[in-house]
């Protein structure tokens, strides 16, 4: 008995084997036209990385090419627009982020107050929309409302104030690169917020209303604590893209006259590095900004790891 | 009492109901504006009093947009390398992401894959690399470089991984004890099964294709052959500086329509109707998609 099922078994279990292997083939054809994509787009730049580290010339490419070791990072930390760039990068992005999320979770917790079901749809579809749209497109919108004979400023001018340069006044250029970005954003940012929201325990909300707590002490005592794993996690997610400011808008609204404040790293890389054809300077500082970046979003992993028990990857 | 307090609470709501109008409006109008200035005559437009309804409505940008050659070229580039973007990005995402569902038991390889993917979203060798092997690769000026170098979003690939994990597994071990191969299960379980992410990677790899101006602007040397979004930016070109820099009589009738600010407007709001067509799908599956890809359990 034993051994007959045993054999049985045996036959089986060949079968299975081959089964087995066969699919896993099949698995592999499976992943095989994205491995081919992964490796050719993503893999092989990274190996091209190495023109960082030498004097690259297109025509010799990369065997030929002379190696000058970390002459380009030298004279990168040498440069005095380093330190400006960076800053202008950070302190963008920063504004972005601290200014974006506020305003979507207080739009959030603003709009799930609206019980006319047809005006809350109304108003999420049109805030949604911005972030559908290109910079290209909503750089010509900006342009047309902010420059200096825009309506903006028409505004400003009406009520006996001066005009302002905004796109070409580089105090206030990042202010506008910010503005308008939240703007853009707020609506779309604000749906993971509502979800949050929506998730959180109606009976909390009762129990503290019995308590006689006001609207305000619901909404800082019960709402926001509800979001807070959300929040946490968002900001986590944010954080990681600390260095970059957002290219297409930047470079869509920008102009010499605001490099001062306006120049973050990836429009420098852009101008330098493919205008300007310094391929190997532009590579190297490129390279610095992937490394800070990868390790920014590993802590940031392991960060939402220890306080939600949820992970970005 | 009582009554002081749904006092308080009604001038609240209205409170809130305002904000959140402003809010609304605050997003409508900067969009209307540029629609308006694109029904305005050029006079007033120069004259900046158009607001968010057009002043001397006239159809002359659009009648002109008509039989403009090269709006229409970079739009039809446009729509072309959205389908071969879309194509190519489920060809490969999706028996991608399929393939990473399997336990490391069942796919040995699984891991590698996995890690390379990840690693590849955490590190990249940046702007100029990738710039060097496409003109390397000798796709300068084809439409392949606006499509390739984009092929395998590997953010999409994880979003679907994480819904095809979501599928009872009862239904692909059933499909497999009747003696389906991998490829049959993907076909006829799975890809039914995802439609809802299917739709929603499908309009992101739409979006983002549509929208993006960057690879147009570095990878092609021509105007003939910049998609749509890259044909408006290099609209925005400073006019002074092509004048500056000694430019030929076709140049300079480029600038006297560059100056053109209805005519401008008009191909904006063109160039944005595609997805504004498409807007109310966009709205139901995006917002799924963010909810799904940010909220992992």
């Amino acid at each position: 008995m034993e051994r007959i099922k045993h054999k049985e078994g045996g036959s089986a279990s060949r079968k299975r084997a081959a089964v087995k292997r066969r699919s896993e083939m099949s698995y592999h054809f499976m992943v095989f036209p994205g491995l081919f994509f992964l490796i050719l787009f993503s893999y092989i730049p990274m190996f091209g990385v190495i023109m960082a580290f030498q004097d690259f010339v297109p025509a010799k490419g990369f065997f030929r090419s002379e190696f000058v070791g970390l002459k380009h990072f030298i004279y990168m930390f040498q440069l005095p627009d380093i330190g400006k760039i960076i800053r202008n990068t950070v302190v963008i992005a920063l504004g972005k982020m601290i200014f974006g999320m506020v305003i979507a979770i207080a739009f959030s917790i603003l709009l799930n107050e609206i019980r006319i079901k047809f005006m809350k749809k109304t108003v999420q579809t049109i805030v949604y929309l911005p972030h559908f749209l290109s910079w290209v497109v909503l750089a010509s919108v900006v342009t047309n409302l902010f420059g200096l004979d825009g309506s903006v400023n028409q505004f400003i001018a009406a009520i006996g104030l001066d005009k302002i340069n905004f796109l070409g006044n580089s105090k206030v250029f990042p202010g506008l690169i910010i503005g308008t970005d939240v703007w853009k954003e707020f609506g779309y940012s604000s749906v993971v917020y509502l979800a949050a929201i929506t998730s959180i325990d109606p009976g909390l909300h009762e129990a503290a209303t019995m308590d006689g707590a006001s609207w305000w002490k619901r909404v800082w005592n019960v709402t926001l604590p509800g979001m807070l794993p959300i929040i946490l996690l968002m900001t986590a997610m944010n954080l990681t893209s600390i260095l970059s400011a957002g290219f297409d808008q930047i470079y869509n609204l920008y102009s010499p006259i605001v490099y001062e404040t306006g120049d973050v790293l990836d429009t420098y890389v852009y101008r330098i590095g493919l205008v300007g054809r310094q391929y190997s300077f532009g590579a190297a500082v490129g390279l610095c900004r992937s490394v800070v970046g990868m390790v920014l979003l590993l802590s940031a992993n392991a960060m939402t790891k220890k306080l939600t028990d949820q992970k970005i990857f | 009492m009582i009554d002081n307090k749904s006092f308080h609470s009604r001038v609240r709501i209205t409170i809130i109901y305002i904000i959140v109008i402003l809010l609304g409006l605050g997003c409508l109008f900067p969009l209307l504006n540029i629609v308006a200035i694109s029904l305005s005559g050029s006079a007033a437009v120069s004259a900046n009093k158009v607001g968010i309804l057009p002043v001397d409505f006239t159809l002359i940008a659009y009648d002109k947009i008509v039989s403009d050659g090269q709006f229409w070229r970079s739009f039809m580039i446009s729509v072309i390398r959205v389908f071969l973007a879309l194509l190519l990005n489920l060809a490969v995402t999706v028996p991608m992401a399929y393939a990473m569902t399997k336990s490391k038991k069942e796919f040995r390889a699984r891991n590698i894959y996995m890690n390379l993917l990840i690693f590849a979203m955490l590190f990249n060798g940046g702007m100029i690399p990738t710039y060097i092997l496409v003109r390397n690769l000798g796709m300068l000026n084809s439409i392949w470089a606006l499509v390739l170098p984009g092929a395998l979003p590997i953010f999409n690939v994880i979003l679907l991984m994480n819904f095809f994990l979501g599928i009872p597994k009862s239904l692909e071990e059933a499909a497999l004890i009747d003696g389906a191969s991998p490829f049959q299960v993907l076909l006829k379980i799975m890809i039914p099964c995802a439609k809802p992410c299917l739709a929603t990677v499908s309009l992101f790899s739409i979006v983002g294709s549509w929208n993006d101006f960057f690879s147009g602007l570095i990878y092609m040397q021509k105007l003939e052959d910049y998609p749509i979004m890259t044909y408006i930016q290099s609209l925005n070109v400073d006019i002074q500086q092509l004048l500056k820099s000694g430019a030929s009589s076709s140049t300079l009738e480029n600038v006297t329509e560059l100056s053109n600010r209805n005519l401008n407007a008009a191909k904006i709001v063109v160039a944005v109707i595609p997805l504004l067509m498409i807007y109310p799908i966009l709205q139901k599956y995006l917002i799924t998609g963010m909810v799904m890809g940010s909220v992992k359990e």
